[in-house]
């Protein structure tokens, strides 16, 4: 999974760290630091990070859609 | 006979988010969005921050709608809902069938009392921050009445722009009552470093003026100048339009923790889920009366709750965050997570207005309960994980 975060839009308000801390940090510099990819079973996760941000500046690639789920 | 389906009361992000999350969870039929303004779904936080403070009009902070097949009836204000026949009555006579309901009517700002002169309004929507927008300028003179998180960045915008800024504050700081005497203390020398007249512990008595806005009384007899004034303090959920239909209203529409709509007997209504500023919902960490948020994070975590629970009836989901919520002024990120309004014990780990840096937690009974911090983000998500932690300890999933 590609993960894609665009800076010029980020504002640090932290929704993906809380989300997908495996994936999303800042560091001492409150600059947001993430991996551009990561594995599969860390993709819910990144999903609800992208939905979370407030201004919508994560994309996550499509091999295989983070819309859709299953019913409870 | 066709199904009429979900209907949303409510076009914000509350409704975006809820329908968004229907159609994800696999919903195809029809979906109704009715809004009071006649715009579709935009995001209210840029208006008092990126869209006032730019040099030149940005455009609507519009909200991804396009994908979910929705039928709109904007600027259609409701007038009243009726759960024995479901059906939802606009105030132009017109009336609106449901199946499932969504209600996320917001809140509305407090307006001043009376009749004020022309140039005195309040702050909510797109047509408002249009309207600030085209009266800030360089040299002109603005009034902000309360010094909460929409005052405070309110000023901030105008300082930007070059407006001379009064700001008035009941309490003894800004923002005192929700963050504490020491947020406050920091956020009240934010102000004054960057010029704005920060007048705290003494209120508006009367705006002066009467074709035109010349000035305001303050009590205690100061009078101060202005040639546009913003009434920010606070704002109040949009719930007139239930009254009468058998849902409990109090102070706010009544929730269970699932985002569903209670009846006066405390029972959920059917098929009927609420999210956003207008309910007011339970919380482990609250005490029994419940709490009302207006932050961005409650109305799209409530939202998705409530679609699930309208859609599973079954396996309704469980609404129970660690709220959080933001405020950018003068270039520093304030940050908070959890209920730093309930803490019994403030400690202030840094507090230098002049570098931006702020660093509060807040504690309840020796127990961490929230954090607020300025552009020390690391600390921040920290401190949200320990939350998580306290809340898995008192609530058990």
């Amino acid at each position: 999974m590609e993960i894609h975060v665009d800076m010029a839009l980020c504002q640090s308000h932290g929704q993906c760290v809380f989300a997908a801390p495996e994936v999303f940090s800042f560091d001492e510099e409150d600059r947001l630091v993430y991996a551009t990819s990561a594995d599969e079973d860390l993709r819910a996760a990144v999903a609800q990070a992208a939905g979370a941000c407030p201004v919508r500046a994560i994309h996550v690639d499509s091999t295989s859609p983070v819309g859709k789920e299953p019913a409870p | 006979m066709n199904d009429p389906g979900i209907v949303v009361v409510g076009a914000s992000l509350a409704a975006q988010r809820a329908c968004a999350a229907a159609r994800r969870l696999g919903y195809q039929g029809q979906l109704t969005v009715i809004g009071a303004e006649p715009h579709q779904p935009y995001d209210r936080p840029p208006l008092s921050k990126e869209f006032l403070a730019g040099r030149s009009e940005p455009p609507a902070p519009r909200l991804p709608v396009d994908d979910l097949n929705i039928r709109w009836l904007l600027g259609r204000p409701v007038a009243g809902l009726t759960l024995a026949d479901r059906t939802v009555h606009l105030a132009d006579g017109g009336s609106v069938p449901f199946t499932g309901l969504i209600i996320a009517t917001g809140a509305a700002p407090n307006s001043w009392p009376g009749t004020p002169p022309p140039n005195v309004g309040t702050f909510r929507t797109l047509d408002d921050a249009r309207s600030l927008r085209a009266r800030l300028r360089e040299g002109n003179r603005l009034l902000v009445v309360g010094a909460g998180f929409l005052g405070g960045e309110l000023a901030a915008a105008a300082r930007g722009l070059g407006s001379q800024v009064t700001l008035v504050e009941a309490q003894a700081q800004p923002l005192h009552r929700a963050l504490g005497l020491a947020a406050g203390t920091f956020m009240a020398a934010l102000h004054r470093r960057a010029g704005v007249d920060l007048r705290t512990g003494t209120r508006v008595a009367a705006f002066t003026g009467e074709r035109y806005l010349t000035g305001a009384d303050l009590v205690g007899g100061t009078w101060v100048p202005a040639d546009s004034a913003v009434v920010a303090l606070g704002a109040t959920p949009n719930v007139e339009w239930l009254a009468g239909s058998g849902l409990w209203v109090e102070g706010g529409l009544v929730c269970d923790e699932h985002g569903r709509a209670l009846l006066t007997d405390a029972t959920p209504a059917r098929g009927v889920v609420a999210a956003g500023d207008v309910t007011r919902w339970p919380h482990p960490w609250a005490d029994g009366n419940g709490v009302v948020r207006g932050h961005w994070t409650h109305a799209t975590e409530q939202a998705e709750v409530a679609a699930r629970s309208l859609l599973f009836p079954d396996h309704p989901a469980t609404y129970r965050p660690i709220p959080s919520f933001w405020s950018d002024v003068y270039g520093v990120k304030l940050r908070a997570v959890g209920f730093p309004g309930f803490a019994d014990t403030v400690e202030v780990r840094e507090s230098e207005p002049e570098a931006g840096r702020l660093d509060i937690t807040y504690h309840r009974q020796g127990h961490l309960i929230g954090a607020l911090v300025g552009n020390r983000m690391s600390r921040l998500a920290a401190y949200r994980a320990r939350l998580a932690e306290e809340l898995a300890a008192t609530a058990p999933a």
